[in-house]
C-alpha cells in the first residue's frame, strides 16, 4: 500500500540555490567565442511607407560587422509569423507578417533592420545611423472608428480592418431577455497591459556552416514551438536545429509565441556564419513585445426581480494591433466562459477583432478568462446593486450546483464547490461585521468597500478533442521517465518552468508514483535534444497536463518492475505488492527488491521471455477535458475621496485547484497572479497617442508596475475539491490570481463610491479617475 | 580611448582596461564573468542590477566601471563565498521570496544593504529599502516576509507586522523536506 509522502508536502524549492546565488544561467549569460551582437533598427512611426533604406554610414562605423535588412532576409527565410485558429478558425483576413518590414512600417516598434556588431554597445551605435526614409501614414487607433467603412487602414492593400467578426450562440438569447424583468447595460473596457517578465527577451543563435546546424537559445516559454516554426521558415530539417530555453526570467503569456527577432537572429548567424546573440532592452521590450487585453466589452444582462440570472449578451471589440498575434483570438474565450460559475438560460457572444496601428495583443496571464471573470463579476453586481440585493445572495442566488456541468456552449466544468469558497472567504472577513462596520463609516464620511469574485476558470489546455478544431492544434503533453541501473530517475517534461517550480513539483509526484527517494529524481525541461516534442507552459496546463502524463509514464515503470519482480520470484504478477517502492510476494514483505534493484536487473540478462532491457516509458497525454478551478476573493478598499486614492486593507483569496502537491508553491502562484490583477485595476495601462500612434508609457517612468509598496499582504486558503478529469485530481493555480483578483478589487471600488451613486469604475481605477467620477456623481 | 579600473570585486582585487562608457553591471557582467547581476530596465527602475559599492547598495546600471576604479564591489556571488547560504539569501528560500528568479539576486543585495543599516527594520522600513525594487512573480508578500525572517536569522528582530491580519494557513512558517 503505497503512502504519500512527497506529494502534498510543503517543501522549498530545489531550483532556488542556484538563483539566490547568482548562479542561474539565463540567456543573456551565454557568450560563444566569436560571438556578434545584434541591435534592431525599429520604425519610430506607427504607420509610415518606407521609401528608402541607407545602411551606407553604418555599414562603415567601428566593429559592425553587417547591416541587414528585408532584402537579404528574404533569402534566408521563407513564409510569415504563423498565425493559429485559436476559437476563430473563419477569419475574415489573416495578412502575412514578414520578420522585417519592407515597403511599410505598420507599428510602432516594428523591426525594419539589423546591425551585427563586435559588442552591444557598438551595435547600438550603428543602429542609430542606419538612414530611414519614413512617409508618415495615417495611424489607425480608435477601434470603433478603425471599424467604419470610411476608415483609412492599416496596411496598404487590405480591404478594411476587420479581423474576424464571429458569433459564438449559447442558447436562445432573445427568449432570456424577454422573460427580464430587469435589464442592465455596461460597458467595460480591459485596456491594454504590458506583460513584463523581468527577463526581457533575448537569444542567441549559432548556425554552424557547412553544417546547416542550428542551435537557438532563447528565453521562451515554448522551445518546441519555436523549433517548429524557425527550422520550417529557416529551410533546415527539425532534427537539425535544437532550441534550448534556459532559465527564463518569467513570461506571463508572452514568450509563447516566436517573435521576429528570433527568426532575424537565427537568419543573421546563418548569413554571417557567426553566432549572434541579441538581447532586447526594456524599451524595445514595452514597445515590441506583445501585449495583453486591449479589449471593449458591451455587456446586457438579463435578470428576474428576484435576482435570478437569465441572459448575458456579450459584445468583445479586441484590439489586435496591426498583424494576428499568434494565438490573439484566443481571447474571444472570453464568450465561452463569460457565464462565470451561474446558471444562464442563455449566453450570446459577438467578437470582432479590430486591426489598429499598434503592436499585437496575445495571451498574457489568464488570456480571456480575467476578462470573462471582470465581465461576469462586474454584471452580477450590477444587476444586484439595480434590484437591492446583497452582492452574497445573488451569487448564491445562481451558481452552478451540480456537476459535471456543461455550461451555455458545451463546455463542461468537471466539479466544484462554489458555496464552500464563499463560505470560508466570508468567514475570514467576517462578512456582516464588515458590513456593519462599513455603515458606521459611511456614517463619518468614510468610503470602505468590499468586493466579491466568485471565479471559475477553464484551463489544463487542452484536451485535443476541442482544441484540434478550435486551435488546430492538440495541446496534450509528452513525459518520458526513465529509471537508470543504479536507481536514480530523469524525467524529461515537454512543459517549460519559468519561476513555477516544476524541478521540485514534478519531482514530488515522481517521488511517491515510483517509492524513491525525492533527491533520486532529476527533471529535465527546455532543451527540444534531450526532449520529445512538447507542448510548452501556458494556460495552467503545466500540472494538469504535464503532470499527469509524468504520473502515467510511473505507472508505466512500475508495471514493467512487477513484471521483472514476478519472474524474479518465480510468482504471479497479480501476486506481487507494490508498497513504496518496494516489490515483494503477497504475505512475504521481508524478501522484497527495491526499485533500483529491479532497474539494475533490467538492464542485464535473464528478463522474461520477449522482454526489452531498460526500464523507462514514454506517455503523451491527451486529457480527456479541461480542468475548472474555482474560488471567492474578497477584497476590502477604502477610498479617500478627497484624492480618489484606493487603499486595500485586506485582500483575502479563498481558492480550490483541486489535490496540491506543494503548498508553498501554489501560494506564491496566487501571490503573484493576485498581484497582476491588482495591477490591472489600479495601477497599469498602456496609452498611446490617439492620433500620432505614439507609445506614451514607454518607460517604467511613465508605466506603474506596482513596487512593494503598492502590495499588501493577502490571506489565503483552499478547499479541495478533485478534479474528475485526471487521477491526480489536480487543476491547475498558475492563473487562477489575475483571473479573479481584478474584478474583486473593482467590485470593492464600486462598493465604497456607492454613495455617491456611481455604479461602475473602469480600469485602472487610478486616483484622478476616481476622483473625477466623484466629482461629476456631484455636480 | 580605453581606460585602465583597478577594482575589488568579492574580495579579488583586478585591474582591467575599460571604456570610460561601460556601465557598471556591463563591466561585472562581460568583463569580470559574473552573470548573477541582471539587468531589468534601461531606466534605473528595477534593481536587478544592485550591487553594494564600498557597501552601499547601488543600481550597477546607473554607475560607470570607471567611477568603481579604486573601490570595492560585492556582487550577489561574493555573498555566499564560503559555500554556505548568508542569512539573506536562505530566508528567500525558506519563505519562496521568489519564483523566476530573475530580480532575485537584486533583492538579495538590497536587503543585505537594508539589513545592515538597519538590522530592526519595521514593515515600513522594509518597503523604503526595497522600493526600488521591481519583482513580477512573488507579488511581494513573501519577499516582505523573507526580510523579516533575515532580520531575526541575523540578531536583529523584524517588527511584526502591523495591522496585517494574516492568519491565514499562508503564514505557516515554510517547512524543510519532511522525508
Amino acid at each position: 500500500m503505497a503512502v504519500t509522502q512527497m506529494v502534498g508536502a510543503r517543501i522549498q524549492r530545489r531550483e532556488d540555490p542556484k538563483l539566490i546565488t547568482g548562479h542561474g544561467r539565463y540567456v543573456d549569460d551565454i557568450t560563444l567565442h566569436n560571438m556578434a551582437h545584434m541591435a534592431v533598427v525599429r520604425s519610430p512611426h506607427a504607420h509610415a511607407r518606407i521609401a528608402s533604406i541607407d545602411i551606407t554610414e553604418a555599414t562603415r562605423a567601428r566593429g559592425v560587422v553587417a547591416v541587414y535588412t528585408a532584402r537579404d532576409f528574404r533569402g534566408v527565410l521563407a513564409g510569415a509569423i504563423p498565425v493559429t485558429n485559436s476559437f476563430v478558425p473563419d477569419k475574415k483576413q489573416v495578412p502575412d507578417q514578414f520578420y522585417v518590414a519592407e515597403t511599410e512600417a505598420v507599428y510602432q516598434g516594428e523591426p525594419v533592420a539589423v546591425v551585427l556588431a563586435e559588442d552591444r554597445y557598438l551595435a547600438a551605435d550603428a543602429a542609430q545611423l542606419v538612414m530611414v526614409d519614413y512617409e508618415p501614414l495615417p495611424a489607425v487607433m480608435d477601434l470603433e472608428k478603425a471599424m467604419r467603412p470610411d476608415s483609412p487602414v492599416v496596411a496598404t492593400g487590405r480591404p478594411d480592418n476587420i479581423a474576424w467578426d464571429t458569433e459564438f450562440p449559447g442558447g436562445d438569447i432573445d427568449a432570456a431577455f424577454a422573460e427580464a424583468e430587469v435589464v442592465v447595460k455596461e460597458r467595460i473596457t480591459q485596456q491594454r497591459l504590458f506583460p513584463i517578465a523581468m527577463e526581457m527577451r533575448g537569444c542567441v543563435a549559432e548556425y554552424v556552416p557547412f553544417d546547416n546546424r542550428l542551435t537557438l537559445w532563447t528565453s521562451t516559454q515554448v522551445p518546441h514551438f519555436i523549433r517548429l516554426f524557425i527550422s520550417g521558415a529557416m529551410g533546415i530539417p527539425e532534427a537539425q536545429m535544437r532550441v534550448v530555453a534556459p532559465d527564463v526570467g518569467g513570461g506571463f503569456g508572452s514568450k509563447i509565441r516566436p517573435y521576429p527577432e528570433e527568426y532575424l537572429c537565427c537568419a543573421a548567424s546563418k548569413l554571417t556564419g557567426r553566432p549572434v546573440k541579441w538581447n532586447e532592452e526594456r524599451s524595445e521590450n514595452l514597445v515590441a513585445t506583445t501585449h495583453g487585453r486591449g479589449q471593449i466589452f458591451d455587456i446586457e444582462v438579463a435578470a428576474r426581480n428576484d435576482g435570478t440570472l437569465l441572459g448575458l449578451r456579450i459584445t468583445q471589440l479586441l484590439d489586435i494591433g496591426a498583424y494576428h498575434g499568434v494565438f490573439s483570438a484566443f481571447q474571444a474565450v472570453a464568450s465561452l466562459v463569460g457565464g462565470g460559475c451561474y446558471e444562464w438560460k442563455a449566453v450570446h457572444g459577438h467578437s470582432i477583432g479590430v486591426f489598429t496601428n499598434r503592436t499585437s495583443t496575445d495571451p498574457y496571464r489568464g488570456a480571456g478568462r480575467p476578462e470573462a471573470t471582470h465581465l461576469v463579476e462586474r454584471a452580477v453586481d450590477l444587476v444586484a446593486r439595480r434590484i437591492g440585493m446583497d452582492p452574497v445572495e445573488i451569487r448564491r442566488k445562481n451558481f452552478v450546483r451540480t456537476f459535471p456541468h456543461p455550461n451555455n456552449f458545451g463546455l463542461v466544468y468537471d466539479s466544484g464547490d462554489y458555496d464552500k469558497t464563499l463560505d470560508r472567504a466570508l468567514e475570514m472577513v467576517d462578512y456582516p461585521a464588515l458590513r456593519r462596520r462599513q455603515e458606521e463609516l459611511r456614517a463619518q464620511g468614510r468610503y470602505l468597500g468590499i468586493g466579491l469574485s466568485t471565479y471559475v476558470e477553464i484551463c489544463g489546455l487542452g484536451p485535443s478533442a476541442a482544441t484540434a478544431p478550435a486551435a488546430g492544434i492538440a495541446l496534450v503533453e509528452s513525459s518520458v521517465v526513465r529509471v537508470h541501473p543504479t536507481g536514480s530517475v530523469t524525467v524529461v517534461t515537454g512543459t517549460h518552468a519559468h519561476g513555477q517550480g516544476h524541478d521540485t513539483t514534478f519531482a514530488q509526484i515522481v517521488a511517491d508514483a515510483l517509492g524513491v527517494p525525492y533527491e533520486s529524481v532529476e527533471l529535465r525541461h527546455g532543451d527540444t535534444a534531450d526532449t520529445p516534442f512538447g507542448y510548452g507552459t501556458y494556460g495552467s496546463r503545466s500540472l494538469a497536463v504535464g503532470g499527469v502524463s509524468i504520473a502515467r509514464s510511473c505507472q508505466k515503470v512500475v508495471e514493467k518492475a512487477r513484471r521483472v519482480a514476478a519472474h524474479i520470484f518465480e510468482a504471479a504478477e497479480e501476486d506481487i505488492v507494490v508498497d513504496q517502492g518496494r516489490y515483494h510476494v503477497r504475505g512475504n514483505p521481508a524478501d522484497a527488491r527495491t526499485l533500483a534493484e529491479l532497474a539494475f536487473a533490467t538492464y542485464g540478462p535473464g528478463l522474461p521471455e520477449g522482454m526489452e532491457q531498460g526500464l523507462e516509458a514514454v506517455t503523451y497525454f491527451d486529457p480527456p477535458n479541461f480542468v475548472w478551478p474555482f474560488g471567492c476573493h474578497v477584497c476590502v478598499v477604502e477610498v479617500d475621496p478627497a484624492t480618489g486614492a484606493v487603499h486595500i486593507e485586506r485582500y483575502v483569496a479563498v481558492d480550490d485547484c483541486g489535490n496540491v502537491i506543494n503548498p508553498l508553491v501554489v501560494e506564491g502562484q496566487v501571490h503573484g497572479g493576485v498581484a497582476q490583477g491588482i495591477a490591472q485595476a489600479l495601477f497599469e495601462e498602456v496609452r498611446y497617442d490617439d492620433e500620432s500612434g505614439q507609445l506614451l508609457t514607454g518607460t517604467f517612468l511613465d508605466y506603474l508596475v506596482p513596487t512593494i509598496a503598492e502590495m499588501p499582504d493577502f490571506e489565503l486558503d483552499r478547499t479541495v475539491t478533485p478534479s474528475p478529469t485526471n487521477e491526480l485530481g489536480v487543476k491547475g493555480i498558475g492563473e487562477a490570481g489575475t483571473i479573479a483578483s481584478s474584478p474583486a478589487v473593482i467590485n470593492a471600488v464600486a462598493d465604497a463610491l456607492a454613495p455617491f451613486g456611481i455604479t461602475h469604475v473602469e480600469m485602472p481605477a487610478s486616483p484622478d479617475r476616481i476622483w473625477s467620477l466623484i466629482k461629476e456623481a456631484q455636480s | 580611448m580605453k581606460q585602465s579600473v583597478a577594482v575589488t570585486v568579492n574580495g579579488t582585487q583586478r585591474e582591467d582596461l575599460v571604456e570610460p562608457r561601460m556601465l557598471l553591471v556591463h563591466y561585472l557582467r562581460e568583463v569580470a564573468g559574473l552573470t548573477g547581476t541582471h539587468i531589468g530596465c534601461d531606466t534605473s527602475q528595477c534593481g536587478a542590477c544592485t550591487v553594494l559599492l564600498d557597501g552601499r547598495a547601488v543600481k550597477s546600471c546607473s554607475v560607470f566601471a570607471v567611477q568603481a576604479d579604486g573601490r570595492s564591489v560585492a556582487t550577489v556571488e561574493g555573498l555566499a563565498a564560503t559555500g554556505t547560504l548568508h542569512p539573506v539569501q536562505q530566508a528567500f528560500w525558506n519563505e519562496h521570496g521568489l519564483q523566476c528568479g530573475f530580480c532575485t539576486p537584486g533583492f538579495v543585495m538590497a536587503t543585505a544593504a537594508l539589513l545592515e543599516q538597519n538590522p530592526s527594520p519595521s514593515d515600513e522600513d522594509i518597503t523604503k529599502g526595497l522600493e526600488g525594487n521591481l519583482c513580477r512573480c512573488t507579488g511581494y508578500a513573501n519577499i516582505r516576509r523573507a526580510v523579516r525572517s533575515a532580520a531575526a536569522m541575523m540578531g536583529g528582530q523584524a517588527a511584526a507586522p502591523t495591522g496585517s491580519p494574516a492568519a491565514a494557513p499562508a503564514a505557516a512558517p515554510a517547512a524543510t523536506a519532511g522525508s
